[in-house]
């Protein structure tokens, strides 16, 4: 085990290096500077700035001073913002779109498994269609269309929730709701389908057999089987989650990460792109690798290391 | 030999059955059947089945898996039910152990009573109390009957941590207890094992070992040896005998393998499309089998002591159950058939205290005919 955890470490470090180095290309890549918009500047101005802030010097040394301010995690102040730190943001906003990532996958995963379950256990019933129904609907209907209606109708013409902001448990249930959805249909969805192949195998009926609840066979017997996709796909999903809060904070104004991000790579502004791209990319990384670690908890037979004697 | 010369020597057969006894199998179980008879003789039924009909609705229409079991099980016998594949067999135990899905299945007559009570009436809750404490089953496959992803000592205890609300050491005390009567050694070490570090034949002993942890009275296996390897079958028959010698438990053996019925039956009942044709004890039916099909069924398996004989297939196919022929489902296979046979199904002929057939060649009535 910790073999493999150290070469899992290894391979972290290289993939995340490696989305570094892509990120730094592609933003040099895009035509503009920082200082496009402040016109009134004259050449001298511009001049020190980029001083300032390294810029006149060569490509290979502006990379190496890159990966320098990866490793010591000091990106140095943002262009834009000249008195805040890329850290200072980070530490702003990143808590703020984890609160929202967390929420709406925890809530995705329970609301999902419940659902697909109990779509499986009363298979071609009432259940079972309406939750199926409400899958399709659910990954078909984008996050920012839903936000945009959950705002209209809840928040404006019902007046139930607030409509924007981040302050209280209260704001968080539309966000939360418009990001969910289409997670948990897919969650459902997954859970369902292997759900139904579980209650066909014969440890099943020997759990039945045995005299067991149907709560228990289920909980015990059935529901670890069954979800091992579904963790399969929680990498992925909470890539796409994570993302899918930029578009989500901006409709609802929240505060978080997303709304520097986006503004960031509007102005070009490197060191806060870069500080959030690497920092977002390193939290996926360690996700996907913890969601590799919990494959061997539900399934004892997928072996994350190898002991002596054993196959 | 041709169609008349086998009904000649059948004609004979039943003036006179014994005859056919000369190459029959092994002197040896004899003796020992007839001291296990005895026992059996004198025991009182500890489950019986009647008139049991049940049926399966699919998208084609209903099937009748099981059109009219009944038979009787002694105290401490094991009975093996043999037939076909599609005859009714897996229907057979499922229903005795409640395991039917209602629906598609649909018990449409009949009974199973076990201490008093009819278990096809029981509500969910009450059979339950029944299911693996009193009756147990074992299946066919032990790569999949266990689940991969619990410790085997979890899915020992777990049945009688359900049923008798006993400790965990106590639990853990008996589950060790089981895996040593099954024949696993280190059993302390293993109980912390999942399903896939053992080999198939050590996890059929475990699927054994968990049906009869809380000791029950009757184990139903649905053909527990069919996906071994035939010297693991040997050893987990053996184990068989030895566990019911131990703990008096009644056996219902669901095989195809006349095999295995040979070694371990006291009775046999032979199913042929949802029905049982003929039961009988292990040697009525091996040595003087009464209905065509046991015959056949004889005749079509592998014998090492007369090397000229071409195996005899049963030529043709089992009816289709779901429009099961008005009379004996077997005349249109049987080389004996009669017009008769064809149109009302026989009535169950006694021929001795334990051997019934339902033949009409049998029946009293076409007997007088015949001779």
């Amino acid at each position: 085990m910790p073999l493999y955890i150290l070469k899992r470490f290894i391979m972290m470090i290289v993939t995340v290096l490696i989305i570094a180095t892509l990120t730094f290309v592609l933003m040099r890549a895009i035509p503009g500077s920082p200082f496009d918009e402040e016109r009134t500047s004259n050449p001298t101005i511009q001049a020190n700035l980029e001083k300032f802030y390294k810029l006149d010097q060569p490509m290979p040394i502006q990379y190496l001073n890159y990966l320098k301010s990866i490793v010591t995690f000091d990106y140095g102040p943002s262009i834009k913002k000249p008195n805040e730190s890329v850290n200072t943001l980070l530490a702003r906003g990143f808590p703020i779109s984890f609160e929202l990532g967390m929420a709406t996958i925890i809530v995705a995963v329970i609301s999902g498994i419940i659902l697909g379950t109990f779509a499986a256990l009363r298979h071609n019933g009432i259940i079972d269609y309406g939750a199926m129904t409400f899958a399709v609907v659910g990954i078909s209907i984008p996050n920012f269309v839903l936000a945009t209606l959950l705002i209209q109708q809840v928040a404006v013409n019902w007046h139930l929730l607030p409509p924007a902001t981040w302050s209280s448990p209260k704001h968080m249930i539309l966000p939360v709701i418009a990001l969910a959805t289409g997670p948990t249909a897919i969650i459902a969805r997954l859970t369902r389908a292997s759900m139904l192949e579980v209650l066909t195998q014969d440890y099943i009926k020997m759990a039945r057999a045995k005299g067991l609840s149907p709560f228990r066979i289920v909980a015990r017997h059935a529901l670890r089987n069954a979800l091992m996709p579904v963790v399969t796909i929680m990498g992925t999903m909470l890539a796409g989650i994570l993302t899918g809060t930029f578009v989500i904070e901006k409709i609802f104004a929240i505060p978080g990460m997303g709304k520097y991000f986006v503004e960031s790579i509007n102005n070009r502004d490197y060191p806060v792109i870069m500080g959030s791209t690497v920092f977002y990319s390193a939290f996926l990384v360690f996700m996907l690798f913890l969601v590799d670690i919990v494959y061997g908890f539900l399934d004892p037979r997928i072996k994350l290391h190898k002991k002596e004697g054993e196959v | 030999m041709d169609l008349i010369g086998q009904q000649l020597a059948y004609a004979s057969s039943l003036e006179n059955a014994p005859t056919k006894k000369e190459h029959r199998p092994s002197s040896g179980i004899a003796t020992e059947e007839n001291r296990k008879q005895k026992k059996i003789n004198s025991q009182e039924i500890m489950l019986s089945v009647r008139d049991l009909e049940v049926s399966f609705k699919t998208f084609g229409g209903e099937v009748q898996a099981i059109r009219g079991v009944s038979f009787d099980l002694y105290k401490g016998e094991t009975l093996a039910v043999v037939g076909e594949s599609g005859c009714g067999k897996s229907v057979t135990a499922n229903t005795i152990m409640g395991l039917i899905p209602q629906p598609p299945g649909r018990i449409r007559n009949g009974e199973v009573l076990f201490k008093n009570q009819d278990l096809t009436k029981l509500n969910k809750k009450a059979l339950r109390e029944i299911q693996g404490v009193d009756i147990s089953m074992i299946f066919q496959d032990p790569m999949t009957a266990l689940n991969p992803t619990l410790k085997i000592g979890e899915q020992l205890m777990e049945g009688l941590r359900t049923h008798h609300k006993v400790s965990r050491e106590e639990a853990k005390r008996k589950a060790i207890e089981m895996l040593t009567l099954v024949g696993i050694s280190n059993p302390e070490e293993r109980l912390k094992q999942y399903p896939h570090q053992f080999s198939g034949g050590m996890r059929q002993r475990i699927v054994i070992a968990i049906a009869l942890i809380c000791e029950p009275e009757l184990l139903i296996a649905d053909e527990p040896t069919t996906a071994l390897d035939v010297t693991i079958q040997a050893q987990i028959l053996e184990l068989f005998e030895e566990i019911q010698r131990k703990t008096g438990v009644g056996i219902i053996l669901i095989t195809h393998d006349l095999g295995v019925v040979a070694k371990i039956a006291d009775r046999i009942a032979v199913m042929y499309a949802g029905k049982i044709i003929e039961i009988g004890n292990k040697r009525e039916i091996f040595y003087d089998p009464q209905h065509p099909y046991t015959q056949g069924l004889l005749n079509s398996v592998p014998r090492l002591d007369l090397q000229e004989e071409e195996l005899k297939p049963i030529e043709g196919t089992p009816p289709d159950l779901f429009a099961p022929p008005e009379g004996c489902p077997f005349a249109a296979r049987c080389p004996f058939a009669m017009e008769v046979c064809e149109r009302v199904y026989p009535a169950t002929t006694q021929l001795t205290t334990q051997h019934t057939v339902d033949c009409w060649l049998q029946d009293p009535r076409a007997k007088a005919v015949l001779s």
